[in-house]
């Protein structure tokens, strides 16, 4: 028993390290476009079966594949916003822009089925099946590589961010669009590009999703964006560091609920969301402003 | 602020009084006068009889329609489309009044449908009495909105649209995993006792009516009190909680409203399709296609929703029945919510309303372009003239 319980914590941190970057990706884009991304959920199992395709036709490793996904998804990202994105505006761009991204998903989720057809895939490679031995549990090693890339990849978005100029601009703009405007950022290019890198994070979360979750299909998506909603909005919307805390916690209490009833321990995600809503609108770490628009 | 209200309002009563007011500013009194009374009474122009035709003959034609063409596979096409009629119309009834997007509809119209087939097997109804759980079904639909609306229309815009997203998904899940849903597998529903010839039509025609009902329901709400309170709160909800509109009792109402109507229309199509299964009761594509018609037709208009069900949803329909399989149907369905939302944002009826309009002034405006044309040429005579010479 202690040792289950162990191994569901351990799980679940490791593997919240995942969702945590995928769902850093959406509270990104929503920080700077304003936009609700539901495409995230499609995003990441297209990521999954490019690993797929790259290691099952190419032979390439999984993570060697990484180098070939993270940029094609940035640009598949890059050319959805300059597509479908960019050129809704006016009053009612908010419910338009998730619609449309809605429509994308379900192209994208078309697409797939008639390509890879409904059948389970899973990504397979040495250290999927290996395990390592912590204390009195093991753990397979996908999770430690997992939670590596996790970790190397909010690295990465923490330079971005916070020790360039276009971090620079992209934190004006979250905060103020009009103004950053007026001071000379190129909030259009700022947006592209931030939507080409939260869509490229979802390459990592595929191919760990894909190697972690042993099997997906295109309809894998809905279970993926709604808890990546949960997520975010639990923790407030465009807050990136409360989208990690609360992506960790919320993987660890659904892995140790999964321990007496698998059947609704997703629920937990659910559950925990309409509660916290009801006291604190603007979720864990939101602020106020996001109730107010 | 008081003066600049009187000073609107003045102008105001002018032009709805609809003739020229004798001591109006010098400027515009000779302006005023020159326009014919005709084109400032008709402005702006309206038909009420045509349209009042209009509506007569698309109620004829769908209740002539199931005897026209006895085909099963037409009149079950029109037993669906008007079940999409019906939930359009709700859907609208309190998003696109209120402007706060539902993407959990669905969950109404599965929390009917399984009412239905649960308390049909419970109390053993069977044939037309299975019809008497109709409004109940709404009832238990318009229940299970109170709870959901008081936690979800605390937050607007995004949130409120995932929150309606997250509410689907734990219906689903829970449908998938109760006992009393029959789980994965789901419930039966009884077996209709009538003739298979005209199997659908008790279905077609109560659906006819759910529809009529529905639609009748949003035009009475559109022009309520109750419809303006919604539309300022789309507007600008601070703005209409500041002018004293209770705000979370409108919008409430509106969704319990909206619920009932949903939940109704569930019902009679789980009972109509024979079985409850929770990947097909609670299905994500219900709720994009809901929001699609609205958008379509016209978010927030009475005629949009209605025309947008009735194009759309045999459409979809048809490309099932053409299609091998159903992704390439989806493909389409998603293409064409994207041509939709980028090239129609504001739907086919008031985009076609304002080229009408646009056509209108063009035309208004050459009229006056000729009139005044006439008159440099042939400037009138001045009264003032005859008392000079």
């Amino acid at each position: 028993m202690a040792s289950e319980i162990g191994q569901a914590i351990a799980a679940g941190i490791l593997g919240g390290g995942v969702y945590a970057l995928m769902a850093a990706g959406l509270t990104l884009i929503f920080g700077v476009l304003d936009i609700i991304n539901v495409a995230q959920g499609i995003f990441v199992v297209l990521g999954a079966y490019l690993s797929y395709v790259l290691s099952v036709h190419l032979h390439l490793d999984l993570l060697l594949g990484l180098f070939i996904t993270v940029p094609a998804m940035f640009v598949i990202g890059l050319v959805i916003y300059w597509l479908f994105i960019r050129p809704l505006r006016g009053a009612e761009r908010t419910s338009m822009t998730l619609l449309a991204c809605f429509a994308v998903a379900l192209i994208i989720e078309g697409v797939l089925y008639q390509e890879f057809g409904s059948n389970y895939v899973s990504l397979n490679a040495w250290y999927t099946t290996a395990s390592v031995h912590l204390f009195d549990f093991y753990l397979a090693d996908i999770y430690l590589i997992g939670f590596g890339l996790a970790a190397v990849a909010f690295g990465a978005l923490y330079l971005i961010l916070y020790r360039t100029t276009f971090g620079r601009a992209v934190r004006a703009t979250m905060q103020n669009q009009v103004a950053a405007r007026l001071i000379g950022i190129d909030v259009n290019r700022v947006s592209a590009v931030t939507f080409g890198i939260g869509t490229s994070v979802t390459a990592i979360g595929g191919m760990v999703y894909g190697a972690i979750s042993g099997g997906f299909t295109p309809n894998s998506s809905y279970d993926l964006i709604s808890r990546l909603l949960a997520i975010v909005i639990l923790a407030g919307m465009g807050s990136i560091g409360g989208a990690l805390v609360t992506a960790i916690f919320m993987t660890t209490v659904e892995a140790l609920v999964d321990i007496w009833q698998p059947d609704w321990a997703v629920v937990v995600f659910y559950l925990a969301m309409v509660i916290i809503l009801t006291f604190r609108p603007a979720g864990l770490f939101g602020r106020r402003a996001v109730r107010a628009q | 602020m008081t003066s600049d209200r009187a000073a609107g309002k003045a102008p105001a009563g002018d032009q709805h009084a609809g003739r020229p007011v004798a001591p109006g500013p010098a400027t515009t009194a000779p302006a005023t006068a020159t326009i014919p009374a005709g084109t400032r009474h008709a402005w702006p122009p309206r038909s009420r009889s045509l349209s009042v035709t209009g509506i007569a003959v698309l109620i004829a034609v769908i209740a002539v329609f199931p005897l026209v063409f006895t085909n099963p596979t037409a009149t079950n096409f029109g037993v669906i489309t008007l079940i999409f009629v019906a939930v359009a119309s709700a859907w609208n009834m309190f998003s696109g009044f209120s402007g706060y997007l539902s993407l959990g509809h669905a969950v109404f119209y599965g929390t009917g449908a399984y009412f239905l087939v649960v308390a049909a097997k419970d109390w053993n109804l069977n044939g037309a009495d299975v019809f008497w759980l109709l409004p109940l079904a709404g009832v238990v639909a318009a229940l299970i909105a109170v709870p959901l609306g008081l936690v979800a229309l605390r937050v607007r815009r995004h949130t409120f649209v995932v929150i309606t997203i997250a509410f689907f998904f734990i219906a689903q899940l829970s449908a998938s995993n109760l006992t009393v849903t029959g789980g994965s597998s789901g419930v039966l529903a009884p077996i209709p006792n009538w003739a298979a010839a005209t199997f659908n039509n008790p279905f077609y025609y109560l659906a006819m009516l759910l529809a009529a009902a529905a639609v009748t329901l949003s035009v009475l709400i559109r022009r309520s009190v109750f419809g303006l309170q919604l539309r300022a709160i789309r507007d600008d909800e601070d703005r209409a909680a500041g002018l004293g509109v209770r705000a979370m009792p409108v919008k409430l109402a509106a969704l319990v409203l909206s619920a009932f109507f949903t939940g109704m229309a569930g019902a009679l199509w789980v009972y109509f399709i024979g079985q409850a299964v929770p990947q097909f009761v609670f299905d994500p594509l219900f709720d994009l296609a809901v929001v699609l018609m609205a958008f379509f037709g016209g978010l927030g208009t009475i005629a949009g929703p209605v025309l947008g069900a009735l194009i759309l949803e045999p459409t979809q329909l048809y490309l099932n029945l053409q299609e091998s399989n159903s992704y390439e149907s989806e493909i389409l369905f998603g293409a064409l919510f994207l041509v939709v939302i980028l090239f129609l944002p504001r739907g086919v009826l008031p985009t076609a309303g304002e080229w009408l309009t646009t056509g209108r002034i063009r035309r208004l405006r050459g009229d006056w372009l000729a009139w005044r044309a006439r008159r440099t040429a042939n400037p009138p005579v001045p009264p003032a003239a005859g008392n000079l010479s």
